[in-house]
């Protein structure tokens, strides 16, 4: 447009000021992206969790055991199409703060509830040929440098091997990778039957079930079938979806989102501050300027649309460098060193960000533009 | 741009008050004043400061809405016309040089030259040819690429003169043009005003407190208590 | 080199012209003041909840007690002893003894589920099942509600924190345990530690419930005094009929502790330094403003012959004066919303909740306000300089 060139100029006028506005703008943007990477990254297994799939655990706690014959039980309930167990290994690889999740599974039933690990034939069948066999999650076998056919000794906290000692080996036989970005490939699996061979106490007994439903509709109801069917037994259960069991876990870690969204939402609000206070002081600098145009013929609402203009290119210069450089860091990794599941900047977010802008530009250039607007031309003009 | 009909006259003002409002006292600056500036008049209009000098270049320009009376220029009642339809007719009609010349600092002499064509449907090129056009009429071709902070007063107010004329306006409108400046920039304004009067035929309303540049003029108006006479008050 | 006297007068004089003009300057005074308040408050706040969590560890730990869990344990949801054990470290060398022997407290922990008051959703809250020296071992523990447990009841007592933080545990609510009701019959305190997240209950009531036999996971010990710990340590190392790890408290919750608190302090520090970052342009922007606005009369004094030093002092003056303004009023603000707050996190060690009061702390209010000059004092250097360095002529010649 011809009017960008008039727009641009005046930004140019005092350069120091421009720059820091579209500084301070570009950190407000950094920080909303950097902290929706980290919000993401604690609320990450709820967006992907299978609705069609529930967590079922003892009712009293989740350290509490259940018996490994419930799934057969579970598998004869109407709505039920699969049940799987899982068990809460808790070892340790070196040390406390190589902190990743060890479980021991059915290997079958694990691809088939979690489609979305994806595995080679080859390391598939690697591991149901060896007994003493590990597949681990992309992420930990890069952070810890382990290539298939490492030995990997796991010192176990709770559960004792047989022999007496704590020391537990295993071999590196495969390698899986999450179908989707947010999909959990920090995870260590083992042989249930080498798990039940090996240890020492808690025969038969696993930590909790994973079952698919045959329709997510009904998740609830067959929820609560499950439940009953072990009401009033010594080891009763609690059903829920896995979406609403991982919800659980990050609600107790603190209402993350809510605490990140007050701090981004305290930066916006002191960075419109003072893009508002430099935008009102500049058009009140011109005063005599913005008269002027008004007096050659400009219209109100086009010097309006002038100072509205300059709003937005500071804004979509300093948002967009804002959100580009949130980008390239988020893209450097996890800042824990791997404790986060997943780290990345949704592109959700991004769209937000890219709306944002929008509104810091409004928002800031509003009041001074509607000033503009009403300058009186012969008032304005002399001085 | 249609002439004006009945008496041959380009600017008509009958029976114009104007009355300021400052807090809530109010201030008579004209009352019951007539004005008739015919096609081609070069006009000076003196007084003392307060006057009213200003406020009546501005009624005749459109800059102001009359507090009674009407203001006719070329045939139009631009007394009656919207904010925004006075806005585009002034981009057309109106040609303005301020005392203190009012570029944009941030524009260069040419791109401030093109401003008021902004406001019209000609191309980017059009805009370039004209305002070179302009910028030759008042000498000034060799500066078009320099900042007003480059520039000496009078190449300033050169730049604003050209500015104006860019449009090819129906009335050129100057206030204290001069007055910010040395006799020799002045006697050089003024040459290229009486040149665009002289041989353009450019109708031009000046205001001005100094008695040299109005002896430039066609016709010397003077205006004290809100009235306008052909001599000077003593 | 000029009197002195006179230069200091000369600052003076500048600074109380700068400081009258300042109602004029309404709208960029007013910015800069809640844009540092902004920061400040955020940082606070943001730092108050490491603080806070801290606290409550440090509060749980008293100097003279110790805490043997079995070796190789880190926590106590990963220890393991049994009854006889836990006697055996009972004869310890150096525990203090009061009527009832040897102040060694046996204890089991475990996790029950309940909801959050705050999302309805289950949270993993600690359940600790103890002997009578449990009350005594432990510092300040005082009932401030109901009475304690019966021994042998199904009775529990819960911690004041807990009770803020999870549903149903008012006094004269039941909780379900398995096929059971417990009844909630007293609230404790117990110095702001963390067992005021806790549930406790007997010993003896909690192992068959959760199927322990006699068996324990942490023995609690109070010596007679911080010197008699190595003594105890190395008697029980070398004890062949004993495998257990021995730490004094402080050490045991400082470890329980490092992780959240290096995140959450990690975390704060890198946010408030984006928002640093943000308010120092911020406020550059708005000095650089209020001296232009008052380019002018900057140049008039300095022509009428103030010099430069007393120049620069003055709009440095008037911006630490504006953010010192700006650091109180945000420090005010974190204290009057967010100290003692109370929340509830996840004890990362034990996977079990962990309730603690956001604490700001004198130290942090001074952070804070320390922050805000540190922001003015940048954001009022450079434009002062500027100010001072201008030609005169230039400046005042710009309208």
């Amino acid at each position: 447009m011809k009017y960008f060139y008039l727009v641009w100029c005046n930004l140019r006028r005092k350069k120091l000021r421009t720059l820091l506005t579209v500084l301070s703008i570009l950190v407000a943007f950094l920080l909303f992206g950097y902290l929706a990477a980290i919000r993401q990254a604690f609320n990450a297994g709820i967006d992907v969790a299978g609705a069609d799939r529930l967590v079922v655990r003892h009712k009293i706690s989740i350290i509490q055991l259940l018996p490994e014959t419930y799934e057969s039980r579970m598998e004869q309930i109407p709505g039920v199409d699969n049940a799987m167990h899982m068990t809460w290994f808790g070892g340790i690889y070196q040390k406390p703060s190589n902190f990743f999740a060890q479980m021991p599974v059915e290997p079958e039933e694990l691809f088939d509830m979690y489609p979305e690990y994806l595995i080679s034939d080859e390391h598939k069948k690697a591991w149901l040929d060896t007994k003493s066999g590990v597949i681990a999650g992309r992420q930990i076998a890069e952070r810890f440098g382990w290539k298939v056919g490492d030995r990997i000794p796991i010192q176990a906290t709770a559960w004792t091997h047989k022999s007496g000692s704590e020391t537990w080996e295993f071999d590196l036989v495969g390698i899986y990778d999450g179908a989707e970005k947010g999909t959990d490939d920090t995870q260590f699996f083992f042989r249930y039957d080498f798990f039940e061979e090996s240890r020492a106490w808690g025969s038969g007994l696993v930590g909790w079930y994973v079952v698919r439903v045959d329709d997510p509709q009904k998740a609830a109801e067959t929820a609560a079938t499950i439940d009953a069917e072990f009401a009033n037994s010594p080891r009763e259960t609690k059903a829920e979806p896995e979406g609403a069991f991982i919800q659980g876990f990050a609600n107790q870690v603190g209402n993350i989102g809510l605490i990140i969204m007050s701090i981004v939402a305290a930066a916006f609000f002191t960075i419109l501050l003072v893009t508002g206070n430099t935008m009102a002081y500049t058009v009140y600098e011109r005063t005599s300027e913005l008269a002027m145009l008004k007096a050659i013929g400009f219209s109100d609402r086009g010097v309006l649309g002038l100072v509205l203009g300059e709003s937005f290119l500071l804004a979509i210069i300093g948002g967009s460098l804002g959100l580009g450089l949130a980008w390239i860091l988020v893209s450097m990794g996890d800042p824990t060193g791997g404790t986060l599941p997943v780290f990345f900047f949704p592109v959700k977010d991004l769209l937000l960000g890219i709306v944002l802008i929008g509104l810091m530009a409004l928002t800031a250039g509003i009041l001074p533009a509607m000033q503009a607007q009403r300058l009186q031309i012969a008032d304005a003009i002399r001085r | 741009m249609s002439d004006g009909r009945g008496n041959g006259l380009l600017v008509n003002l009958d029976s114009v008050d104007k009355v300021f409002k400052r807090g809530s006292e109010e201030i008579h600056v004209l009352g019951g004043l007539n004005l008739g500036i015919p096609r081609g008049e070069f006009l000076a209009l003196m007084g003392p400061s307060g006057s009213g000098k200003t406020t009546l270049l501005n009624l005749v320009g459109g800059l102001d809405r009359p507090s009674e009376g009407t203001v006719e220029v070329g045939g139009e009642r631009i007394d009656k016309l919207s904010d925004r339809k006075l806005a585009s007719w002034r981009s057309r009609h109106v040609g303005l040089v301020f005392q203190f010349y009012n570029l944009l600092p941030v524009l260069t002499a040419q791109k401030n030259v093109e401003l008021p064509l902004l406001l019209t449907n000609l191309s980017r090129a059009e805009r370039v040819r004209h305002a070179a056009i302009a910028l030759d009429i008042v000498g000034l071709s060799h500066r078009a690429k320099h900042y007003p902070r480059q520039l000496s007063g009078g190449e300033q107010q050169r730049t604003g003169i050209a500015r104006a004329i860019v449009t090819d306006p129906t009335i050129l409108l100057c206030d204290e043009p001069t007055g910010d400046l040395d006799r020799k920039s002045s006697d050089e304004i003024l040459d290229i005003l009486q040149a665009l009067n002289r041989e353009q035929g450019k109708t031009i309303v000046m205001v001005t407190h100094d008695i040299h540049a109005a002896s430039r003029a066609t016709r010397t108006l003077y205006l004290n208590k809100g009235m306008l006479t052909t001599e000077p008050e003593e | 080199m000029a009197n002195p006297l006179n230069w200091f007068s000369q600052v003076v004089s500048v600074t109380r012209f700068n400081l009258r003009t300042l109602p004029q300057r309404k709208g960029s005074s007013a910015t800069a003041i809640f844009g540092i308040a902004g920061v400040v408050a955020v940082m606070v706040s943001v730092l108050s909840i490491g603080q806070g969590i801290l606290r409550t560890m440090e509060s749980s730990a008293a100097p003279e007690n110790v805490i043997v869990l079995r070796s190789g344990a880190n926590t106590e949801m990963m220890s393991g002893l049994s009854g006889d054990s836990t006697n055996i470290i009972a004869e310890g060398p150096g525990i203090t003894r009061n009527e009832a022997g040897a102040m060694a407290s046996p204890e089991l922990f475990v996790v029950i589920n309940l909801p959050m008051r705050s999302t309805g959703t289950d949270a993993n809250v600690p359940m600790r099942g103890v002997r009578p020296q449990a009350f005594k071992v432990r510092k300040e523990f005082r009932i401030v509600e109901g009475r304690n447990f019966g021994w042998g009841l199904n009775e529990i007592i819960v911690g004041v924190g807990a009770k803020l933080e999870f549903a149903g545990l008012d006094l004269g609510s039941s909780i379900e345990v398995g096929q059971e009701l417990w009844a909630v019959v007293g609230v404790f305190e117990a110095g702001g530690g963390l067992a005021e997240s806790e549930i406790w209950v007997d010993a003896a009531v909690l192992q068959p419930a959760y199927r322990r036999g006699n068996s324990y996971q942490a023995v609690y010990v109070k010596l007679e005094s911080r010197e008699a710990f190595q003594n105890f340590k190395d008697a029980l190392s070398t004890d062949p009929r004993l495998n257990v790890k021995i730490q004094r408290e402080a050490e045991y919750y400082a470890s329980q502790s490092t992780m959240i608190y290096n995140l959450i302090t990690g975390l704060g520090t890198l946010i408030a330094v984006m928002m640093g970052l943000a308010a120092v342009f911020g406020a550059l922007n708005t000095m650089y403003t209020a001296v232009s606005s008052r380019a002018r009369e900057i140049a008039t004094l300095r022509a009428l012959g103030f010099r430069s030093g007393p120049v620069i002092l003055s709009v440095l003056a008037e911006s630490l004066l504006l953010s010192l303004a700006g650091g109180i009023i945000g420090a005010a603000l974190a204290y009057l919303a967010f100290d003692g707050f109370r929340a509830a996190t996840l004890n990362w060690s034990s996977f079990s909740a962990m309730t603690f009061s956001f604490d700001v702390s004198p130290e942090l209010l001074v952070q804070g306000i320390i922050l805000a000059m540190l922001i003015g004092m940048i954001g009022g250097l450079l434009p002062a300089i500027r100010a001072a360095r201008q030609p005169v002529a230039t400046a005042l010649r710009e309208l």
